[in-house]
């Protein structure tokens, strides 16, 4: 028998538990084994498109789909349509920017949208200041390439006052 | 902290995690905890640029060696590995598969008992992980929470007062928790009820997945427990789940088929180990498939006292040493596939064999 993914021989056979539909049988060469059983854990990648794909079926037209793929992070430039297909979101504030959007699947996923465990001691940055956060850092690296080292300064200071100083513990 | 790019005093020890003590060890293999962490201000490791990268590891760098009892932490920093160094970390499960073939800025700070180490921009920006002997999950815990906290108090993590904290991918938002628990389950398999147990446990939340899975000609047997959902439980609610309620019962079956396999014939299980052992103790060369096959024998056999001079830590370690960038790094240099397995059978050779006796540590 050859590997699914190439035409070395398969040596693996690996039976996966976690398919909702029932053990997958997966028959692999060493490498590609390999880099199946060291992920460690299952594909965010396949349990994220997993659940979007059960999510979109149920409500969503094809066009309303298709705004939603263009729909465009202002702060770190992800699509939804990127993010459908890495399973993967951009920065913080996607969580804000496309919350109406996410819940079906948090609610998927998790079959909750509450986050009842620990919370950090530190106040939180607003959503607001991590995103200047972002855009500070991306100006000040334009500022650098310019070579207005003036203007990037400034720009770090604000940076570190938003950032605030962090607090120190014990003997730290 | 330390600047750590030579791994050869890794090498020669074992992590803490294969010492085969703690509660449940002829069974459980080790528990693992992981928190994913991101830094508030920046963009996920997606959409970072070289020089957010950069940044991140330098603050996250900066602010560790702040903390009391870190200056001894080695540091290293995985761009500049080799790729049997990156290897060797990832079977000593010290690292990602992730981390070890991404680009870019990126290290990890390992505890020099291997019980946590902290990666630095996998797939969220900080990935801090502990892992005990034996099922040990709320000492695992409290040390994990322990080390979160520490950092915390350096770094503002990204953090959202009704989805928790933030990652990159929603599989693990809120507590950002990954709880697993290795598990072997020679009985189960043999005895054909692992299919069985797992589709049971399917529906409580927990993801399954066969290491090695039955139907396989070669089989380590290991299985790995994990929670399924990271939001809307507490962290502790996810512990109980997992290592009061289905690892016990898993426990439970295993125990029940071993049980049922020495009652049905013990002559059949003994001899099927002692010639498991014969071969890994004899052989010239061998793959690692099959060694892994014949040690997952032999360890049940330990354990069902049916081999009484072989000490299961011995066993544990000999998993990990046996595999492919292990074998490199002990004998300091590349090899092929094929001098990789004489190598082996001569690493098992020493070890199981000679004249002080099986019984004899791994150095």
């Amino acid at each position: 028998m050859k590997c699914q993914y190439c035409d070395k021989p398969a040596t693996f056979h690996i039976t996966e538990l976690t398919e909702p539909d029932g053990p997958q049988v997966l028959h692999l060469c060493e490498q590609h084994a390999r880099n199946v059983l060291q992920k460690g854990e299952p594909t965010p990648v396949s349990s994220v498109a997993g659940a979007l794909a059960k999510q979109l079926q149920l409500g969503q037209t094809k066009e309303e789909l298709r705004k939603l793929d263009q729909k465009e992070c202002p702060v770190c430039g992800i699509t939804f349509f990127e993010f459908r297909n890495s399973g993967r979101l951009g920065c913080p504030l996607d969580y804000d920017f496309f919350e109406a959007d996410l819940k079906p699947l948090l609610l998927n996923i998790h079959d909750s949208l509450e986050h009842t465990g620990k919370r950090p001691t530190r106040a939180a940055a607003t959503a607001d200041s991590q995103a200047d956060l972002i855009r500070l850092r991306k100006e000040m690296e334009a500022a650098v390439d310019r070579e207005e080292y003036e203007k990037a300064s400034e720009l770090r200071d604000q940076i570190n006052a938003i950032q605030g100083e962090p607090k120190r513990r014990g003997n730290a | 902290m330390r600047e750590e790019t030579d791994l050869s005093v890794l090498v020669k020890n074992s992590g803490e995690w294969l010492r085969g003590t703690g509660p449940e060890s002829d069974i459980v293999i080790s528990s693992r905890i992981r928190l994913a962490r991101n830094l508030a201000g920046f963009p996920f490791i997606r959409k970072c640029s070289p020089e957010d990268r950069e940044k991140i590891e330098r603050q996250v760098r900066t602010r560790l060696e702040n903390l009391p009892d870190w200056d001894e932490i080695p540091y290293v920093d995985i761009a500049t590995l080799s790729e049997v160094d990156r290897q060797f970390l990832v079977e000593r499960q010290l690292i990602s598969r992730e981390i070890a073939d991404s680009e870019g800025s990126r290290a990890v700070a390992i505890d020099p008992s291997e019980q946590y180490s902290v990666m630095i921009n996998e797939e969220d920006h900080l990935r801090i992980q502990v892992m005990h002997s034996g099922l040990d999950l709320v000492s695992a815990w409290e040390q994990i929470d322990r080390i979160d906290d520490a950092i915390e108090g350096e770094v503002l993590y990204a953090f959202h007062n009704k989805f928790g904290y933030l990652t990159a991918c929603p599989t693990n938002v809120g507590t950002g928790l990954r709880v697993s628990v290795m598990l072997h389950l020679p009985g189960l398999v043999i005895t054909q009820q692992i299919e069985k147990v797992f589709r049971s446990m399917q529906r409580i939340n927990v993801t399954v997945r066969g290491l090695y899975g039955e139907g396989s000609q070669y089989t380590g047997d290991f299985y790995q427990v994990s929670n399924q959902v990271t939001l809307g439980h507490t962290e502790k609610e996810l512990l109980e789940m997992v290592g009061q309620e289905v690892v016990p019962r898993i426990i439970d079956y295993e125990r029940k088929a071993r049980e049922f396999l020495i009652d049905k014939g013990q002559q059949d299980l003994h001899d099927d180990v002692s010639r498991a052992l014969g071969i890994l103790s004899t052989a010239r060369k061998i793959s690692s498939e099959e060694t892994m096959h014949y040690l997952s024998k032999v360890r049940m056999g330990v354990n069902l006292g049916l081999i009484d001079d072989v000490q299961l830590a011995t066993i544990n370690k000999l998993f990990i040493h046996t595999q492919p960038a292990h074998l490199q790094k002990l004998h300091g240099r590349v090899l092929t596939t094929s001098d990789r397995n004489v190598e082996r059978a001569s690493y098992l050779q020493r070890h199981l064999c000679g004249p002080s006796g099986r019984a004899d540590e791994l150095n």
